[in-house]
């Protein structure tokens, strides 16, 4: 490694020398007594100087090394020469831009090494003015929101289902939104004050401030004047927030996204949601389940970025279930009508027609963009992709600048998961403070999405497999089964759906998994690790069965899709 | 070249109808013999075996029916609403599973027809080498003969034996179609097939006790064991710990009438008497192997459990005649695994094929009420087996999202992972406790099979937000041996 080292070195200039060499000195060097002055790397080297010195090192060292090339990720704990400089009031170790899943993730980590860390997180109302407290998207307008809300469409399944069963309920049934909105909420506010709490214990200072860089090292608050942290360390992880349309008349007044849907006090009533995205049909899936008049406008495909064939099950499944598909169509304006309720005007594009429909709410789920204006990321330096906003990052997380990082959705080219954004974070306070040098593998990373029917996948989509391969070099295992459930329930199964796609050749590994069907989360998890091991076709087939389960079906695929044979699973 | 390769086979389980029918496949003469020796009250059923008609399909159904009496509740906090009362209906419930079974008993015969498989609905007995009896219900009895046969005739509940276990008391075989709800039931034994019955039946509102004479889940890991007891204890079923049965005496007839069961401590000589509504004994069961004729083929048994040993091809100590599932010695008794193994069979002796059957790692669920699904070993067991030094657990509670909203239940789900330390942290246990965990559970024993590690364990990627999530990565606080006890938010 030293060697190794060296040879970096001499690009690097003697600034980084002595960094790295205070570095490798120091290291690991555990934050005895925080606040008790600075425990910088290049102090170690400079032991005595004034801090002024150790400022201007680190000013030369940015300066004077513009040709810098970020180390080889796995040598990405060599790259904080100095792990504490501050200018003004406070000192950290890291600073972490974004109170969500990643962000916490990160600051809690790298807390439990014994670090001082700070987290800048501000949530910025959105257009309708929907505002939440700490935790970010996942926990605020997403992943838990979307599940409790899934959760309640599904126990209006379970309500039909149960009268099979031998449950009378007497009819009618009915839901309503705020009895279920106000237990959504409250748990969602429950879980912003776990994670308060959690910071606190974990002696992490938290700034319910929005942070904006005013130099590579320093991030000033923008809503308390005079807040200005510097730290050398500096992680951005502020997600992203729903597009709206740009050219769509009354889009902005009118419109609704999720970021409001899951705070709405009062039933959105009939719903046009725009969008084909997973946001989308979830959403879309959950209120038509609990019985509103919910509509699809989808200009091209479902899903981008899924197997189009499970994609097209999901919705199929779907419009069963109640949800209108308003296919090849995008609006063009929204008018707020004397009752007011919302006419939306869209152009059909296979017909060419213009046609119109009124709504109690509209919904944009058109995407998600980074918002990384107000960081001001110029003035730190840090790149980003001119065409999506996002941060450019390196296998380490290091951004243009090398010691500044990026985690999460902000992201460029990065799956937008929790679970990843949490797993990244927690590998790069690892690297930063505790010597490891294991980095986020963001290969095989499973995902569900929770639509009526449940989608869960992980690996490769059909498609992706026959343009990596070749169509002859794949051979995809598929089964149309019936949950046992369904049986009694009268429930129709026909979308329930397994697909296995494998490489052709003698050994069969597995390259990619996908389930339609309920609990498709719970199902997929476990495989999900053991295509992380390397399963193969065989090595499934040998597992035997968990009886009676949906998730034995993948254990029995035994159906080429190549063989053209029906691949229906009779019997049990 | 085909020529009178008979399958002589007195089978009950229908997964062996799938290996019969490969057998046919293969161009074979097959046929299968199947009876159902009704029950001491009266209940008996059609083709399929165990798992269709008195096992595996009726009871995931009726723990369904208990499920969905819980999502009713659950439901009003996620807003929905309807009027305070709700009943369950014990016909509605049951004719709906007995109409499915149908189905699946005639999809048996017919696969067997279209297949080309003799069906006799006929006791059968070996008479000499090579040679059956077949008697049908009406006594009337055919001899056939086969170069090969395959004894698949399962297991049956057994009876206390004790004054009324025959009269009153019903067993698993009898309560999936029981045409009366069974009321205020004990449930004798503590096996799962104890447990699961009792889960199901406290579910549909009934008042259920469970009278255990040891422990709970023998042969389960037992810290997983007692946290199930623990979970149906709060939820309304009671326990009578270490007593026995001695006498079961009726009161009063009817459907269901009332029994009177005394019992005896197992610890001393104190006597306690109960008055149930129906008493449902699950306290293990027996292979049919003992009226078959095996003595007459020399098929040798072990005397005392009546189970079949077989070399790990199958095969018992008369090389014509081969067995598998349920009355296999020191074997699963799972449907997954006699079909796997009856096909695979079938594939060696017809198709040239080599794979035997592996039982190692085999997963599965019990279905209590809250759900446990397991792959490898206990943890006793690996202690037993590695030393406790060798192995580390892994293992946190849990809160499943879906229960936060109704706000039940808090830190009773749980999950654990035993790793031998010794071989690279191999995963060689897998538990879990909490909804859905056959689903759970199926996904890592596949990755067990492919030989997981805790490194791979922590490298992959949770799904968000769902339960399984919390087996990986570094939600699972290390080891109980410090008694940490992880807790996942």
């Amino acid at each position: 490694m030293l060697r190794g080292l060296g040879a970096r070195l001499a690009r690097h200039g003697s600034c980084a020398l002595t960094g790295i060499i205070a570095h490798l000195r120091l290291l690991p060097p555990p934050r005895t007594a925080p606040g008790a002055g600075l425990l910088c790397a290049g102090a170690a080297l400079s032991r005595g100087k004034p801090k002024s010195a150790i400022i201007n090192c680190k000013n030369r060292c940015a300066k004077y090394c513009p040709s810098y090339i970020p180390l080889p990720s796995s040598w990405a704990v060599s790259i904080p020469f100095f792990h504490v400089v501050f200018t003004g009031k406070n000192e950290y170790d890291l600073l972490v831009i974004g109170g969500g899943s990643g962000g916490l993730a990160c600051a809690k980590e790298a807390a439990q090494f014994g670090r001082k860390v700070a987290v800048l997180d501000y949530v910025e109302p959105s257009p309708q003015g929907t505002a939440w407290g700490l935790g970010g998207t996942c926990v605020n307008v997403g992943c838990i929101p979307k599940k409790l809300m899934h959760q309640a469409a599904l126990l209006g399944s379970s309500l039909k289902d149960a009268q099979h069963y031998g449950w009378s309920i007497s009819q009618p049934v009915h839901h309503t939104w705020s009895v279920m909105a106000q237990s959504v909420q409250n748990y969602v506010k429950s879980l912003n004050w776990g994670h308060r709490v959690q910071l606190q214990e974990k002696k992490v200072k938290y700034f319910n401030i929005k942070g904006s860089f005013s130099d590579p090292h320093t991030v000033r608050g923008l809503t308390k004047a005079g807040k200005e942290v510097s730290c050398y360390n500096i992680v951005i992880a502020t997600g992203g927030r729903p597009k709206y349309p740009v050219h769509v008349a009354g889009a902005l007044e009118y419109g609704i996204t999720s970021d409001d849907l899951f705070w709405l006090k009062e039933s959105p009533g009939k719903t046009l949601i725009v969008g084909a995205s997973y946001v989308s049909l979830e959403c879309a899936g959950f209120l038509t389940g609990i019985g509103l008049d919910t509509t699809v406008m989808m200009r091209s495909i479902p899903l981008r970025g899924f197997d189009q064939q499970m994609a097209s099950l999901v919705t199929e499944h779907m419009e069963s279930y109640g949800t209108k598909f308003l296919k090849r169509c995008f609006p063009t304006k929204v008018e707020k009508l004397k009752s007011n309720r919302l006419q939306v005007t869209w152009k059909n594009a296979d017909l060419g027609t213009e046609e119109t429909d009124s709504f109690n709410t509209v919904m944009w789920a058109v995407g998600r963009a980074p918002d990384t204006k107000t960081l001001n990321l110029e003035a730190a330096g840090v790149k980003t992709n001119s065409e999506t906003g996002k941060i450019i990052v390196d296998a380490s997380e290091a951004t243009s600048v090398p010691h500044i990082y990026a985690i999460g959705d902000i992201t460029e080219g990065r799956p937008e998961l929790t679970p990843t954004a949490i797993a990244a974070g927690k590998l790069l306070a690892q690297r930063l403070f505790s010597q490891s040098s294991e980095l986020m593998d963001y290969d095989n990373v499973p995902t569900t999405v929770f639509t009526p029917l449940e989608y869960g996948c992980v690996g490769l989509s059909e498609e992706a497999a026959v343009q990596r391969h070749g169509s002859d070099n794949i051979e995809v295992y598929h089964a149309y089964y019936k949950p046992l459930e369904f049986t009694v329930a009268e429930r129709d199964a026909t979308q329930c759906y397994i697909k296995m796609v494998c490489l052709r050749e003698r050994e069969q590994r597995i390259l990619g998994l996908h389930f339609i069907g309920p609990n498709a989360g719970e199902v997929i998890q476990g495989f999900a690790l053991g295509i992380k091991c390397g399963a193969t076709y065989p090595q499934m087939m040998k597992t035997v069965g968990i009886h009676p389960t949906c998730a034995e079906e993948v254990t029995k695929l035994h159906i080429t899709k190549r063989s053209g044979l029906d691949a229906t699973v009779t019997g049990c | 070249l085909f020529l009178k390769k008979h399958k002589g086979s007195n089978d009950t389980s229908q997964y062996h109808l799938q290996a019969l029918i490969e057998a046919a496949k293969y161009g074979k003469k097959v046929m299968v013999l199947d009876f159902v020796t009704p029950t001491p009250q009266g209940s008996s059923w059609g083709l399929g075996g165990t798992c269709v008609n008195v096992g595996c399909i009726p009871k995931k159904l009726m723990h369904q029916a208990a499920l969905l009496g819980q999502a009713l509740q659950d439901s009003r906090k996620f807003g929905w609403h309807f009027t305070e009362e709700v009943k369950h209906n014990w016909m509605t419930m049951t004719e709906s599973v007995q109409n499915y079974i149908g189905s699946l008993n005639w999809g048996y015969r017919v696969a067997l027809r279209d297949s080309k498989v003799t069906y006799e609905n006929a006791y059968g007995e070996f008479v000499g080498p090579h040679t059956i009896k077949a008697t049908n219900k009406k006594g009337i009895e055919k001899l056939y003969t086969a170069e090969r046969f395959l004894i698949a005739t399962g297991e049956r509940p057994r009876y206390l034996g004790i004054p009324g276990d025959k009269e009153y008391c019903i067993s698993s075989d009898d309560l999936f179609s029981l045409p009366y709800c069974p009321g205020k039931t004990l449930v004798v034994g503590a096996s799962y097939v104890a447990l699961e019955c009792a889960g199901f039946l406290a579910g549909l509102g009934l008042d259920v006790t469970v009278m255990v004479r040891s422990i709970l889940l023998r042969g389960f890991d037992q810290d997983m064991a007692n946290r199930i007891g623990e979970y149906m204890k709060d939820h309304g079923v009671n326990f009578i710990r270490e007593f026995v049965p001695i006498k079961v005496e009726q009161v009063e007839e009817g459907t269901p009438g009332i029994l009177k069961v005394t019992a005896k401590s197992t610890t001393g000589d104190q006597i306690i008497e109960g008055e149930y509504n129906t008493v449902l004994l699950a306290i293990g069961r027996d292979p049919c192997t003992r009226k078959i004729g095996l003595d007459k083929v020399g098929v040798s048994i072990n005397e005392k459990t009546g189970k079949i040993p077989v070399n790990d091809e199958e095969q018992t100590n008369v090389p014509y005649i081969y067995a598998v599932g349920d009355i296999l010695q020191d074997k699963l008794e799972l449907t997954p695994v006699a079909i796997q193994a009856g096909r695979l069979l079938v594939r060696r002796l017809y198709a040239g094929a080599t794979t035997k059957c592996d039982y190692v790692n085999v997963p599965t669920t019990v279905f209590t009420p809250l759900e446990y699904g397991a792959c490898g070993y206990s943890e006793e067991t690996a202690v037993e087996k590695f030393g406790e030094e060798n192995i580390e657990v892994y293992h946190s509670n849990f809160w499943p999202l879906e229960w936060t909203v109704p706000s039940r239940d808090n830190n009773k789900c749980y999950a654990k992972i035993i790793c031998n330390i010794q071989d690279n942290e191999r995963v060689i246990g897998f538990h879990i406790l909490g909804p859905n965990a056959g689903e759970v559970t199926q996904g890592f024993a596949a990755a067990i099979k492919c030989g997981l590690t805790k490194e791979q364990l922590d490298s992959t990627v949770g799904i968000h937000p769902v339960c399984a999530e919390v087996c990986i990565q570094s939600h699972l606080k290390v080891t109980s041996k410090s008694c940490i006890h992880g807790i996942l938010g």
